[in-house]
This record gives C-alpha cells, sequence and structure tokens, in this order.
C-alpha cells in the first residue's frame, strides 16, 4: 500500500516555507513554465528569431527555471518512489484523457506564454508578494475551470 | 557551481512537496472544479498565505531585503486572456505545468501527453509571436502591486488577504463537514 498523502494545510505551510526559502536564496520565486517557455524557445530558434524567442535564448538552455525544474522531476519521484507510489500497479490512463491532456497542455502553454507565468511563477510566487497581474491571472484562471468543468464532467467521472 | 546546486536543492523541495500533498494526481487535482477535493485550493491558499506573511514579516523585521524579490509585473489584458484560457486546459489535463512534471516523475501518462502540449503550445507563442507581440505587451502597467492599486498600505493589504484566504478555507471546511 503507498502511503496516504499529507494533510494539504501542512503541504501548504511546506510550500510556502518553500517559496520563502527560494525568494531569500534567489530572489525570484518557484516557477515552472519558464522552463518549457526556454526548451521551446530554443527549439523553435531554429527555424525563426523574435523578441520572445530571443529573450530565451539569451539565457541559455540551462537557465534558472530549467535547473529547478530537473530539480523539481527528481524531487517529485524521490517523494513517489519513497512513498511507494511508482510500484502501485494503475490501469494506464483512457487514450480520451490522455488526448484531453495535451490539448490541455497547449492550452497552458499559450496561457501562460501570454500571461509571462503558470500557477507557481506567476499566481503563487507572485500573488505572494500582492502582484496585481498575479492576483488577475489566479482568478481568472479559476473562473474558467470553474465555467468550464460542467461542459467537461464526462472526462472526469 | 554552489548556485546551481541551491537552485536544484529548492527544486527538489518544491518536487518534493507537491508529490506528498498528492498534486501529481491528475483525478484528484480535476476534483477541486466538481467541488469533490479541495486540495488544490486549500494547498494554494495555505502556501500563499504563509509566504505573504513571512515576506511581510522578514522586510518588515529588517532580516532580509525583500525590496529585492522580484514582483511580476502586470500586463492587465494579456494576463486576464492568458489565464481564462489556462484555466481551460488546467481542467482537461488535470494538471498544470509544475504538477504536470511531478505526474510525469510519478510515472503517468498525463504528465507526458501534457508536457509535450505545453511545448508545443510554447513553441506555437514562439512562432507565432510578431502577431501578438501587440497583445502581449498590451496593457502594461509595471510592477503593480495591490498595496499601490488601492492606496492601502502594505501591512493592510496582508491582513485583508490573510482574512479573506482563512475566511475561505474556513468555509471550505464547514461545506465539506455538512456534506
Amino acid at each position: 500500500m503507498p502511503r496516504p498523502y499529507v494533510d494539504p494545510y501542512l503541504s501548504g505551510v511546506s510550500l510556502g516555507l518553500v517559496l520563502l526559502g527560494c525568494f531569500a536564496l534567489s530572489g525570484q520565486g518557484l516557477g515552472a513554465s519558464g522552463a518549457f517557455a526556454n526548451l521551446a524557445s530554443h527549439a523553435a530558434g531554429a527555424f525563426t528569431k523574435n523578441a520572445w524567442i530571443d529573450g530565451y535564448l539569451s539565457r541559455g538552455w540551462a537557465s534558472w527555471t530549467v535547473v529547478e525544474v530537473c530539480g523539481l522531476i527528481v524531487g517529485a519521484g524521490l517523494s513517489a518512489w519513497l512513498a511507494g507510489r511508482l510500484s502501485v500497479a494503475r490501469p494506464p490512463a483512457p487514450r480520451g484523457r490522455l488526448l484531453a491532456a495535451t490539448a490541455g497542455g497547449v492550452l497552458m502553454g499559450v496561457g501562460a506564454a501570454l500571461a509571462r507565468g503558470c500557477t507557481s511563477g506567476l499566481a503563487l510566487s507572485g500573488g505572494a508578494l500582492l502582484s496585481v497581474g498575479a492576483w488577475v491571472f489566479m482568478l481568472a484562471l479559476f473562473a474558467a475551470g470553474f465555467l468550464a468543468a460542467p461542459l467537461l464532467r464526462r472526462l472526469w467521472a | 557551481m554552489n548556485e546551481l546546486l541551491v537552485t536544484a536543492a529548492i527544486g527538489i523541495a518544491f518536487g518534493w512537496t507537491l508529490e506528498r500533498a498528492g498534486l501529481g494526481d491528475p483525478p484528484k487535482l480535476s476534483g477541486q472544479f466538481y467541488l469533490r477535493d479541495f486540495t488544490v485550493l486549500k494547498v494554494m491558499m495555505s502556501a500563499l498565505v504563509t509566504a505573504m506573511l513571512g515576506a511581510f514579516w522578514l522586510g518588515r523585521l529588517g532580516l532580509v531585503d525583500t525590496g529585492r524579490f522580484y514582483v511580476p509585473e502586470t500586463f492587465l489584458l494579456p494576463q486576464l486572456v492568458g489565464g481564462l484560457v489556462f484555466g481551460l486546459g488546467f481542467v482537461l489535463s488535470g494538471l498544470c505545468p509544475g504538477t504536470s512534471c511531478v505526474a510525469l516523475a510519478s510515472g503517468r501518462g498525463e504528465g507526458g501527453a501534457t508536457v509535450l502540449g505545453l511545448l508545443a503550445g510554447m513553441a506555437t507563442v514562439g512562432l507565432a509571436f510578431p502577431s501578438l507581440e501587440g497583445f502581449y505587451g498590451a496593457t502594461p502597467m509595471g510592477a503593480m502591486t495591490l498595496p499601490h492599486l488601492t492606496g492601502l498600505s502594505y501591512g493592510a493589504v496582508v491582513a485583508v488577504v490573510t482574512v479573506s484566504c482563512i475566511g475561505l478555507l474556513a468555509a471550505i471546511g464547514q461545506w465539506e463537514a455538512r456534506r
């Protein structure tokens, strides 16, 4: 049996302390979409150049966020392994859900690029520093989520 | 080298915390939007309040120079529209960019599918940027914060946000208990 998930409030306070430590040590918040933007810019940069792509190319492959997200993958994998969640036999995700996840990823990629951040770097990190754009983004994403959910009920039934 | 190790360690702690909370589990995350599972809001609100109070008091007590913390710049319209598009993607995938990496690391197919989608979406924006550039830079407000916008003091806004988030979490707790 895998270990149960940690209490959400304890998790939240821990995550808040990790974020605070990140601010103190690096001067910036936790991020995720920046790593995707960086890797996508390096791929797209083979075909074309523009201000958005150049902004990421100038930081090189191993930008701060790419290194941080590599750490994220290691930490999450380690945690899942030690909690016995890697060895659990799970039925593979249904094909419809994988297609929806890909489409959802595309939309989130576009949304995060337009907004200059995602749930981690903009909503949570920027929200904690009371950035207006972070709060606008956070309220908009939850509003859209709650509005779209009834239309997608079959996906998650 | 040292800086690289610190960055990787921050990422490891981030990934560990998300995974332990169950945030690599798409049915669990999507349960938020069907009011079945409030983990997303509970973790996010308590993390935000913790970091917000921490940053406020570290600065107020003069322990850390919080003036050098990076405040994301506000571009009202692209962040509003970006948030709406992002929210739709979140319900479709059951994951967000950070948690898609957690799902991937936990061996979940949805994680890999979302990661591929994210890269494709970002690359599309990169290739189409010349036609998006006007919208991307629209309604700039600089490093605008809620205290600047409202004219309230930093401490007053921190207090209002703290009380609002705790109030929302308390209401969720009561609603869950009655269900």
